[in-house]
């Protein structure tokens, strides 16, 4: 019995190792600024929490094996503990713990601390059931205002957001229904959310960030590659959560400005 | 001791009623609780049989339920986590097995408030039955942690009418139980302890539901809180949770048009979604305390009985409980790293949330010093402990993933954090049920559970829910969102679908192997060995009493304590195991 669980807690330890180090699923490749310092951070704590995960498996299988009840061979070495060997591992492991998560606290920070600097492309993602929309604030940089009596889900588009057209700001307002960015820009997003908690999750840009009716939250990320993203809702909203998808096309700077104008032209 | 006398002075009943149904004694107590848990663990494993089912042929139709739609989905992950966390992780190991054996094993001869012992026991049942009984009027949607809007305004779906008031009013009624329960728990280990049961020679399993009993008592009574809250958001229009403006016609445009909520917009004003996050947390972290830390000195009891060696550390488990209990109450802001609340708390959170590892880790590691040098013998009880050890590790090792905000970018909300919480505080705290359903029977029905058909047991489910949810991690780190009931419609979704089939295969094989445990429990209640007094040779109160013990517990005696709880192998002791209350002769520790 005591080699079958031997083996046992050894096999469970080496697939389960196995799957991570032969990377066989793994964070999607990123396309952020932000991406290798997350992946940094991840592979990091993925290492040592392994050794810890390796060496306690390790160690709990062979002593259950070891110290089997051998009848009169066996031993009982009488203790009731070490002192030192507790504060040893209780100091090691604080200063494990402590220490990995200050190191990811400078990511943290950047990411989350400081508000998106100047010239950032300004984006309103408005979260509703079952949709992201996607609202770009026209020549003027101010945000047209919107209105919760005048939101027409079915209408798409402005109607979808509930944009007050008799608003000068929101004349040259463009929502749409897919997120453009520029390349190597920060975007600024202003998150928004109509009826219920939605979260909006784009896992190339390792963003996430949930949207909160009656909260504006600002949260910012810099693409760094071109090409097309799957953005996704991360935060159970009603019964077509599942549905709730979008894409962000990241493209060159001039490829931007000439969608946006061709957005514009659309709307007058 | 006076509380002792009056308890002493209820006669045992003899009506049947009065003996198994509106019973006053703590161990038909702990039965009603522990064959309560059974029910719905059953019920809850083949609400997550069908998810799995579902999310892998999502056209199937599926027996009593037919055509699986969205929001049936989510009404089973809410029935799933609610019923589990609820009435599975919180009442066996608590209300179950600490009712049977906290009093034999201090030494007393009843809780202290037997009829509120009662009581709780019959708020629980009632919780219940109310929480069932949103099945047959359409479940909520919203998840077993209920984030407002969805859960305060019945046009955000189906099942968020009556069915969420329902599930509310569950849980409000068993917050209600488990106070009363608390106060029981908390009072009789203060009060109650035999003479010479000094605080620190309780068994860690005292210890365990001392400590969990503190934690429902800080926490059941904020969540309560809550949930009276959000029931007055939804029937008398106030605002605690449900901002202005909302409007929930978006659904309209979501085929096949199942659902048309109300077109009127809200009428609610200058409420706060976050603060329900902060309420439910609040309760919700040291929740999944409540459900390990049992485990924990059922594990601590087992490695020790089972390696013939003092608990490694006794004084050092003692503190680490202690400082989980504590530290589990400033860490709930965790959960919430991506819901918009400051990032500067956050960093706090996190902090705290690091530093709960290192007692975590403490425990761990004399878990395995308690095995090192000892003489192991595999009962099933001890192979369910060792898993248990096995799968903390795991589950608490992906934890620091989760707990640096940073990670939790890419992680929140993803398969990563089911795969995390049920490994340590889903399997992990169930098989610290297994360990004490094996361990305790013969003292419970007076028989041995059949050790061939526990080994295999063992094997299937430590395998089996390794094989569930050691891919969640995987998928989680891929980026597959949690709570979907379909993964068809993100594109990149699909690569991942061969490993869900994957994890759906090792779901039915580890329930088919739950029916083993099942027929194992009830066969040998009638057909099992015959059991000892003290089968396992273990030194705790319990096993110096008859089988099952009487009603009194000891039979008019009252034990007197002369030793701590792990005195196995004591050198030049005549057998190598010292009864708590044998004479103060041998080496006192």
């Amino acid at each position: 019995m005591g080699l079958a669980l031997l083996a046992i807690i050894w096999l469970i330890t080496f697939f389960s190792t196995y799957f991570f180090v032969a990377k066989t699923w793994w964070l999607p490749v990123g396309a952020s600024a932000a991406a290798p310092w997350i992946d940094h951070q991840f592979a990091l704590t993925y290492v040592l929490m392994g050794i810890v995960f390796v060496a306690a498996q390790g160690s709990l299988g062979l002593f259950v094996w070891q110290y089997r009840d051998r009848g009169s061979a066996s031993q009982v070495h009488y203790s009731h503990g070490n002192t030192t060997l507790e504060v040893l591992w209780t100091v090691l492991t604080g200063v494990l713990f402590i220490g990995l998560n200050l190191m990811g606290s400078s990511v943290w920070a950047s990411e989350r601390f400081e508000p998106a600097g100047p010239g950032a492309v300004q984006v309103e993602a408005s979260g509703l059931q079952f949709a992201w929309y996607f609202r770009y604030p026209g020549a003027d940089g101010k945000y047209g205002r919107t209105k919760p009596e005048l939101v027409d889900a079915s209408a798409g588009g402005e109607a979808a957001v509930g944009l007050d057209t008799g608003d000068a700001a929101s004349k040259d307002d463009v929502v749409s229904g897919t997120m453009y960015l520029p390349v190597n820009r920060e975007a600024d997003l202003a998150l928004r959310a109509q009826d219920v908690i939605h979260s909006l999750f784009i896992p190339a840009m390792r963003f996430k960030q949930d949207a909160v009716p009656g909260l504006i939250i600002h949260m910012h990320f810099k693409p760094v590659q071109t090409g097309d993203y799957e953005i996704a809702c991360a935060e159970l909203c009603g019964l077509g959560h599942y549905k709730m998808h979008g894409m962000l096309k990241v493209v060159s700077q001039e490829e931007f400005d000439k969608w946006l104008a061709s957005k514009e032209a659309e709307k007058q | 001791m006076a509380s002792t006398e009056i308890v002493h002075a209820h006669a045992a009943p003899q009506g049947f009623i009065r003996k198994y149904i509106f019973s006053l004694d703590h161990k038909i107590i702990g039965l009603q609780y522990y064959f309560l848990a059974l029910i719905a663990v059953f019920l809850g494993m083949g609400l997550s049989l069908l998810m799995r089912i579902h999310l892998i042929w999502p056209t199937a139709s599926l027996p009593i339920f037919g055509d699986i739609k969205p929001e049936t989905y989510l009404m089973f992950v809410t029935m799933h986590g609610t019923i589990m966390v609820f009435f599975v992780l919180t009442t066996a190991p608590q209300g179950g097995f600490g009712n049977y054996f906290l009093p034999i094993q201090i030494g007393a001869p009843d809780m202290a408030f037997p009829t509120l012992n009662m009581l709780s026991f019959w708020t629980t049942f009632v919780a219940f039955v109310v929480l069932i009984a949103a099945f047959f009027v359409g479940a909520p949607l919203h998840g077993w942690t209920g984030y407002a809007p969805l859960s305060a305004v019945p046009s955000s779906g189906p099942g968020e009418g009556l069915g969420a008031d329902l599930w509310i009013t569950s849980i409000a009624l068993f917050c209600a139980a488990s106070l009363m329960g608390a106060l029981n728990f908390i009072t009789t280990t203060l009060d109650m302890r035999a003479k010479g049961m000094s605080m620190m020679r309780m068994p860690l399993t005292c210890w365990a539901w001392f400590i969990t009993a503190i934690l429902g008592l800080l926490a059941f009574g904020v969540l309560a809180a809550g949930g009276i809250l959000l029931l007055m958001d939804r029937n008398l229009g106030t605002s605690f949770f449900v901002p202005g403006g909302l409007n929930f016609t978006g659904q309209t445009s979501f085929p096949p048009g199942g659902f048309s909520p109300s077109t009127d917009l809200v009428k609610h004003n200058g409420g706060s979604p976050l603060l329900w996050q902060h309420l439910f947390w609040f309760f919700g972290h040291p929740e999944v305390y409540i459900a390990i830390v049992p485990g924990m000195g059922v594990a601590s009891q087992l490695l020790s009985t089972f390696s013939r060696k003092p608990i490694f550390g006794y004084r050092a488990m003692v503190y680490a409980m202690l400082a989980i209990g504590i530290l589990g109450f400033v860490v709930w802001g965790h959960h919430m790293f991506m819901s918009g609340m400051s990032p500067y708390s956050a960093f706090a959170f996190s902090i705290m949330t690091m530093a709960i590892g290192v007692p975590s880790a403490i425990k761990t590691f004399n878990w395995i010093g308690t095995i090192y040098k000892g003489r192991v013998r595999f009962h099933t009880p001890m192979l369910f402990a060792i898993g248990f050890v096995s799968l903390f590790v795991s589950g608490g090792l992906s934890g620091p993933f989760l707990a640096q905000p940073v990670l939790d970018i890419p992680l929140h909300d993803t398969a990563y954090v089911p795969g995390h919480f049920h490994l340590i505080m889903g399997v992990a705290a169930i098989f610290g049920i297994f360990a004490a359903t094996y361990y305790w029977f013969p003292k419970m029905f007076g028989h041995m559970m059949n050790e061939t058909l526990g080994r295999w047991h063992f094997f299937i489910t430590l395998v089996g829910t390794y094989s569930i949810f050691m891919p969640m991690h995987y998928l989680g780190m891929a980026g597959q969102p949690r709570r979907y009931s379909q993964l068809t419609e993100v594109a990149y979704l699909h690569p991942l679908i061969p490993l869900n089939r994957f994890i759906t295969y090792a779901a039915i094989v580890t329930i088919a192997g739950q029916f083993i445990f099942l027929f194992n429990l009830f066969w040998s209640m009638a057909k099992g060995k015959k059991a000892a007094d003290n089968p396992w040779e273990a030194t705790t109160l319990e096993w110096t009493t008859a089988t099952p013990p009487p009603h009194d517990n000891f039979g008019g005696r009252t034990p007197v304590v002369n030793h701590g709880p792990y005195e196995y192998s004591v050198p030049g002791a005549p057998r190598d195991y010292i009864m708590q209350n044998d004479p103060a002769t041998a080496p006192v520790h």
